[in-house]
């Protein structure tokens, strides 16, 4: 279902529930940078994509989830979420769950040819080459795994971060590997998730830049703690607000007081 | 019922068939019949001078060493010298390899044995079968000819090829081996060497000379 | 049959193994090593995409013909002059093994690198019964001298160092000098080759395993970079092979195009150092090679696996890439696992063959970051395998409690837009009210998981969809 030539899309937003509950700017961020590149952007009521359950085993719950977010998204032009793992479960994995139902997999398999995380739809879908936005300083980017090798997610922020006025990007090393999350794997297996984030942090600490970016809160969550944990000064930040160039909100676990005097470029 | 047929049952039950459905046995015995190739890398279809360059490269990047030389008579004095140059003493043992059995042996001071190797000899050498030039590996065959002993208990071994048997690839190899002994047959052995016996097993350091040959050295003869 | 297993004790591992220094040290060579020569393997090879394609497909194509390529290959073994045993599970295996063994009479059995080896536990029923089983492999023999399990698949001494091994060695070779000197790697090198001359020389029998076995002329391959396989099976009057049932490919150019990507994915070499093809006993003019040939034809639950969404872990070929390029085994190393097979692989196929019941924890300890799918040769998807794991603990209620409660919990809101919107937007008011000040959590009831390595950022505290509610209301289409 492609819109009509010369109209403008209508975009879905899938905020994500970590964004929803935790960091709503994200949301707003993505909003901007979709409404700039001429989209309209409607979020309509809604809750989450059922990955949690998925990932513990628990089919039946995330199928009414799943059905219940089709329902939700269908008549859009365009589904974006400001993740790559939500939007990575939507395209890569609601079909496989409808396999025996061909009326669910139909809807399914719609819904997963129109949705996409935000950097990719602007860049792949909408030809967004550049943003409008400032931002003082260096930063390095972590590459989540599920939009890194489910959605193939590795140049798009990267050209996008590249037109950032005053933004300069330094790889940190293996940027590509995973920073230990893993939704309920960083509770249930949280000393062997702590390693991980551990050696992640250490990269991102000898890339000395002063702002780590990242496409998944999840992922920025994790790696907030730990960098605030050891008493790292990065600030944390997901790239949508960088690319929409909103950067009032204090970093991620970072005090309001304490940025509002020197968190801001 | 027997493991077998249990075995034989269970996966039967397991893949939904019975066994004798004609179209699988159809299947089955056109793939065992035709041997289709897959997908061979460009990088060995070369001939000429060209395949024959890529070839001894591949095998200096096994860590072999390679030589050349142009005619079987040359050989003896090749080996004889790899073996002065490594300080190594002048000892030989071969199989019954003709093509080695031709060559001047006495030009050389080397003392020459024969047979298969129990374990006690410094260097051999065996004629190879055919090289592959896609990786630099030598293919040789078990029989009296060339016992498969010799490719593995001295400490450094020296195989000869014929430049006209170097394939581009393995798959080239099969086909030859096919004709000598007949579709569906072998030797009681091929093996294919690529370099010398290395190890990685204490800390992930490469080490040379595992349990296999040291060194390995390849005569190419180019007649 | 009973296993000995610590996969139940996972977590405990995993903590002992995190808290380990020379491990850790050793585990950084994983790290390093292997994922640079893959990469660097696979990128001078073009086609090296499209032959993991044709690898995955010649692996379908067998499983689903399974049947049929045993028959064929039993047929062409025997027709060489071999016998072929067929195993149930590892306890017949190992009987049919000692009465080869106690026939030829040996007394000395060595022994190529073979997982499946230690999957029947043969070492300890050879050892039980008198004869005398050697590793063969260095890593192998070295974890032999320390009565370990492997704790990679090809690299089964991984976890160890030098100086380790010099101890053990020391402790071992009593016969050699005290006061040599060790102090070298290559110096271990050399010992153990020299140690294990001997052995080669001396041995009855020979055990290998194998890497492919071909139906269309009845032969086994082995795939070794030391050739301390090959001395295996050529010095002994006799040679067993060891096999699992899936091994089998259809032709010798099947099993050529899984050589191109079976060492490129494990060590980063173009091929390893000896690949070779045995057929039957040596023929009547050989001067070397065994007098008898046995293959033996393991199912071991295999077959059960056909038909279920687990035969595509039935493509596996041993190469190891799955476990270097992940980040739990980088962190905790392959004994954690708790049994014969480490990393994802394992994390699937041990519960298939011990129980899910043993080792639930495996298939759960994954972020499912997948880059091991990624790098698979045979293109097994690992995190989906893991997950199909966790369903059926799911529906045989051995998730854990707090896990099913907390699911239920949160389902039974996220079902329920109106009232999760409701929950949400005053949970997230207190949190982030609570949470304003430093701007993170340093504990937090219910996450204390997570609390233990690092902070809880602190939410916003207005929802995204209360904010949109209050200031989109009069735009919204
Ligand atoms: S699962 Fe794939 S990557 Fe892992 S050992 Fe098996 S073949 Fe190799």
């Amino acid at each position: 279902m492609s819109p009509p030539p010369n109209s403008k899309p209508r975009v879905g937003l899938f905020v994500t529930c970590l964004v929803d509950l935790m960091r709503p700017s994200v949301g707003f961020a993505a909003v901007k940078l979709l409404e700039d590149a001429g989209c309209i952007v409607e979020a309509p009521v809604q809750t989450c994509c059922g990955q949690p359950a998925y990932n513990s085993g628990d089919r039946g719950t995330t199928r009414d989830l799943a059905m219940r977010l089709i329902d939700t998204f269908h008549g859009f032009d365009y589904v974006v979420a400001p993740s790559g793992s939500c939007a990575g479960m939507i395209k890569a994995h609601y079909p496989e769950l409808f396999e025996e139902d061909p009326n669910w997999r139909a809807k399914a398999d719609a819904l997963a040819a129109k949705t996409f995380e935000l950097t990719s739809f602007l860049v792949d879908v909408l030809g967004v080459t550049s943003v409008e936005a400032t931002f003082d300083g260096a930063v390095t980017y972590h590459d989540s795994c599920s939009g890194l090798r489910e959605l193939g997610l590795k140049s798009q922020p990267r050209r996008l971060l590249a037109s950032v006025e005053g933004l300069t990007l330094v790889e940190m090393n293996d940027s590509d590997v995973c920073c230990g999350f893993g939704g309920t794997f960083a509770v249930k297996y949280s000393d062997i998730s702590g390693a991980i984030v551990d050696a992640k942090a250490k990269n991102i600490e000898a890339a000395q830049a002063p702002t780590l970016l990242a496409g998944d809160l999840g992922c920025l969550m994790n790696m907030a703690g730990k960098l605030s944990r050891d008493g790292k000064p990065v600030q944390v930040r997901h790239v949508a607000e960088v690319l929409a160039g909103m950067t009032e909100e204090p970093p991620i676990g970072a005090a309001r007081a304490e940025a509002s005097s020197k968190g801001r470029s | 019922m027997s493991a077998r047929d249990d075995i034989f049952a269970n996966i039967r039950r397991s893949l939904g068939v019975n066994g004798s459905e004609t179209i699988r046995r159809q299947i089955v015995e056109d793939r065992l019949e035709r041997a289709p190739k897959g997908v061979i890398p460009k990088r060995g279809q070369v001939s000429g001078e060209e395949r024959l360059a890529l070839f001894k490269t591949m095998v200096e990047t096994s860590l072999a060493t390679v030589t050349e030389v142009s005619s079987p008579a040359e050989v003896p004095q090749a080996i004889a010298l790899f073996l002065r140059n490594h300080n190594l003493p002048a000892t030989l043992r071969m199989g019954e390899d003709l093509r080695l059995k031709a060559m001047p042996w006495s030009d050389t001071s080397l003392e020459i044995t024969y047979g298969p190797s129990e374990g006690r000899d410094l260097n051999a050498v065996s004629h190879a079968f055919g090289g592959i030039a896609e990786s630099g590996t030598l293919a040789l065959v078990s029989g009296p000819e060339n016992p498969s002993t010799l490719n593995f208990l001295p400490d450094n071994h020296i195989i000869v090829v014929s430049a006209k048997d170097i394939a581009s690839d393995y798959e080239s190899v099969w086909n030859r081996v096919r004709f000598a002994y007949g579709k569906g047959s072998m030797p009681r052995t091929v093996n294919w060497i690529t370099g010398p016996s290395r190890s990685g097993d204490i800390e992930q350091t490469l080490l040379l000379g595992a349990h296999g040959p040291r060194r390995l050295h390849v005569v190419v003869v180019c007649d | 049959m009973t296993v000995h297993s610590t996969s139940p004790q996972f977590k405990q591992n995993a903590a002992r193994a995190l808290k380990d220094g020379q491990l850790q040290k050793a585990l950084g060579n994983v790290k390093q090593g292997f994922i640079d020569k893959r990469r660097m393997a696979a990128d001078k090879l073009p086609e090296f995409e499209s032959l993991r394609d044709s690898a995955r497909d010649i692996k379908n194509h067998t499983l689903e013909h399974l049947d049929l390529y045993l028959e064929a290959y039993e047929e062409k073994v025997q027709a060489s002059g071999g016998h072929v045993h067929f195993a149930r599970d590892a306890q017949e295996a190992r009987d049919i093994i000692l009465a080869i063994c106690r026939e030829a009479g040996a007394k000395t059995v060595t022994k190529g690198k073979s997982m499946i080896s230690e999957e029947i536990e043969i070492n300890r029923h050879l050892e039980a019964n008198g004869i005398r089983p050697v590793e063969t492999d260095l890593g192998e023999y070295i974890i032999q001298l320390r009565g370990e399990l492997p704790s990679h698949i090809i690299a089964p001494a991984v976890h160890l160092n030098a100086t380790q091994v010099e101890q053990d060695f020391r402790r071992v070779h009593t016969h050699l000098d005290a006061k040599r000197d060790l102090s070298e790697p290559v110096q271990l090198l050399t010992e153990a080759r020299a140690v294990l001359r001997e052995r080669f020389l001396a041995a009855d029998v020979g055990i290998t395993g194998a890497n492919f076995l071909v139906a269309e002329t009845g032969t086994s391959i082995i795939v070794t970079n030391e050739g301390n396989g090959d001395l295996t099976q050529i010095l002994p009057k006799t040679h067993i092979v060891l096999a699992s049932i899936e091994k089998i490919v259809p032709t010798l150019e099947d099993a050529s195009q899984l050589l191109r990507v079976l060492a490129r994915s494990a060590t980063g070499q173009e091929i390893s150092v000896y690949t070779t093809f045995s057929t039957g006993p040596r023929r009547s003019a050989d001067a070397d090679g065994p007098e008898n040939y046995h293959v033996v034809l393991i199912d071991n639950g295999r077959s059960s696996m056909l038909g279920t969404s687990f035969e595509e872990m039935l493509r596996c070929i041993r190469c190891g890439a799955c476990m270097n390029h992940c980040p739990v085994y980088h962190a905790v190393g392959g004994h954690a696992y708790g049994w014969v097979y480490p990393g994802p692989m394992g994390a699937v196929l041990t519960p298939s063959l011990i129980g899910v019941d043993q080792a639930g924890h495996l298939p759960n300890a994954s972020t499912f970051c997948g880059r091991c799918e990624s790098v698979c040769p045979v293109r097994i998807p690992l995190p989906k395998l893991m997950r199909h794991w966790r369903e059926r603990e799911f529906e045989r209620h051995l998730t854990p409690a707090t896990v099913r409660s907390g699911l239920r919990f949160w389902g039974f809101f996220a079902k329920r837009p109106a009232l999760y919107r409701l929950a949400t937007r005053a949970a997230m008011a207190t949190l982030g009210f609570m949470g304003r000040q430093r701007g993170r959590f340093t504990w937090l009831p219910l996450a204390k998981g997570w609390t233990k390595y690092r902070d809880f950022p602190a939410p916003q505290g207005e929802t995204f969809q209360a904010r949109w509610q209050r200031e989109r209301k009069g735009r919204a289409a």
